[in-house]
């Protein structure tokens, strides 16, 4: 459909005093469950031309100059606190690190009082991570600047899901209708709650492996009630869910292996790590029952020889480095993403 | 995989209620503007070396390589084209977004003689933010500017080299331009809301 060009922007009345260049309503990015299937594909497709900034030789764009983010990392990070503070700078903004330790935050501050002062020093973005779920929807509420959610507790974990969905679809060319298989510690995972809305809004089918006691119960409870016989609706509803691991990896295209704490085994969901590797791992063994092409994806850090066998970790079909190398383009998509109007 | 036939998302306030449009180029004078424009680069740089056509997405990306398939035709050689997004470089992404496009320019731009080939040129700033896009892939010799359109009301000091139409305009019209790569037809149309 032939569209209008060049037509002169409309332009809003400027909400934030420092530059004005605010959007109207920031743009949270707290889950992938208030993405529509097109807004997913508008950030997967902007990773794109982001990843080919990373391939320049002056890896620098003007894009977000005069802009501050302020990551705010109340539990450790490595890949995800790095790579927002890289894309941040290659986007050209300026990008301050506060962690929970050694900040006001020992000293009893609370985050709704740390957020605020966050905000009165004019920051952007505020890329939050927090060990309780619903943290970053709490701050979103009060807050001008745009929050992008880094992980909250057992809740989401967005931005690993989009560069998860990415990666899926730079080898495949697509997403619908491959059988993604995640295998792992479903009761806590994040990751797997966020890739869980990202990879069924886009078509693929998704298959849950996990031992009974790290299943949550509402997953293991719906086949019985009908969420999941196909016909009521529910988002999830083609979703499967899968206790024995053979029979989950037979025919997958994607294997996701989610990280196993150890506290798991502290707190009775399992006997031993042990056990759980030879039940669960993924092994180069298992990995022949799935297709040949399968990719195995980890979002790290990773227990070898507790939920994937090094062998598997470093082998030809793995693409756990080609995440993190994608997780900066696709956080540079969200840091655009949250400072432009939505285009769907 | 980036889809390029993606509707240019400039009209930020969605489709007017009411508004008429009038057709001012048809098929047959759009390619006549292309040919002299082609005519013109080969005339004003003594031939096609060290030339790379730049078009600016997504229009000015196909009138670059049609561009490119006349200069072909007139001199039997192939000159570089590349493909420029200047999402990244404009200075109001607060209010526009839309969906970024490839940037690929394969013979890179060092030293050479840059011909940036856009649809319409209007306020000038699509080209300020092209020209500093360009700048991060190397230092060209020469920027060049070729355009379908001129509709004039420039906000920067910035003028065409190539032009295949100039149209007054008023502030409240828009022009569209409509090509058979694209929009199955080959057209430039006045639009009054």
């Amino acid at each position: 459909m032939p569209t209008t060009t060049r037509r002169r922007p409309v332009r809003q009345a400027p909400l934030s005093p420092a530059n004005g260049a605010r959007p109207a309503t920031p743009r949270h990015i707290l889950d992938l469950d208030d993405f529509t299937q097109e807004e997913i594909e508008v950030v997967l497709q902007n990773t794109e031309v982001m990843r080919e900034v990373l391939q320049r030789d002056i890896k620098k764009v003007p894009t977000l100059r005069g802009k501050t983010i302020i990551t705010l990392f109340y539990e450790a990070s490595t890949r995800t606190r790095v790579s927002f503070e890289q894309a941040g700078k290659i986007l050209s903004a300026d990008v301050i690190n506060v962690s929970g330790s050694g900040s006001s935050v020992e000293k009893g501050e609370s985050l709704y009082n740390t957020a605020l002062t966050l905000q009165a020093m004019n920051a952007d973005i505020i890329v939050m991570r927090h060990p309780h779920s619903g943290a970053p929807h709490f701050l979103s509420r009060f807050l001008n600047s745009a929050v992008i959610n880094a992980g909250d507790g057992t809740h989401a974990h967005p931005t690993q899901a989009l560069l998860d969905l990415f990666t899926i679809r730079d080898h495949f060319g697509k997403v619908e209708g491959l059988k993604v298989v995640i295998v792992g510690d479903l009761l806590y995972s994040r990751v797997a709650r966020s890739n869980l809305w990202g990879l069924t809004k886009m078509g693929a089918d998704v298959t849950l492996c996990a031992p009974p006691t790290l299943i949550p119960s509402d997953f293991l409870g719906g086949i019985g009630n009908g969420i999941h016989d196909g016909t009521s609706g529910h988002p999830f509803a083609g979703v499967k869910v899968e206790t024995n691991v053979e029979s989950a990896l037979t025919d997958a295209d994607v294997v996701m292996t989610l990280r196993l704490q150890s506290e798991r085994q502290e707190a009775g969901h399992l006997p031993t790590l042990r056990e759980y590797s030879r039940m669960y791992g993924i092994t180069p063994r298992r990995m022949q029952l799935a297709k040949p092409e399968a990719l195995v994806m980890h979002p790290g850090p990773m227990n070898e020889g507790i939920e994937i066998d090094p062998e598997v970790a470093h082998g030809a079909q793995a693409v756990i480095e080609e995440q993190v190398t994608h997780g900066v383009a696709v956080r540079m998509a969200l840091l655009y993403a949250a400072v432009t109007p939505r285009t769907v | 995989m980036l889809d390029n036939s993606l509707p240019d998302s400039a009209n930020i306030g969605g489709a007017p209620a009411i508004s008429t449009e009038r057709s001012i180029l048809g098929a047959d004078e759009i390619r006549r503007a292309l040919v002299r424009i082609s005519h013109e680069i080969l005339e004003r740089n003594g031939g096609v070396e060290d030339i790379v056509l730049v078009g600016i997405q997504t229009r000015g990306v196909w009138l670059a390589k049609r561009i490119a398939a006349f200069i072909r035709q007139f001199e039997g050689v192939d000159v570089p084209v590349g493909e420029l997004d200047v999402g990244l470089y404009r200075d109001d992404i607060a209010e526009r977004g839309r969906p970024l496009m490839h940037t690929r320019i394969p013979s890179g731009v060092h030293g050479l003689c840059v011909v940036l080939v856009d649809d319409v040129l209007y306020t000038g700033r699509t080209i300020r933010a092209a020209m500093d896009a360009l700048n991060d892939f190397g230092r060209p010799r020469e920027i060049q500017l070729a355009s379908l359109v001129d509709r004039g009301h420039r906000e920067l000091p910035i003028r065409p080299d190539y032009v295949g139409k100039n149209v007054p305009t008023s502030r409240e019209e828009s022009v569209q331009v409509y090509m058979s790569e694209i929009d199955g037809i080959d057209q430039i149309a006045l639009m009054r809301e």
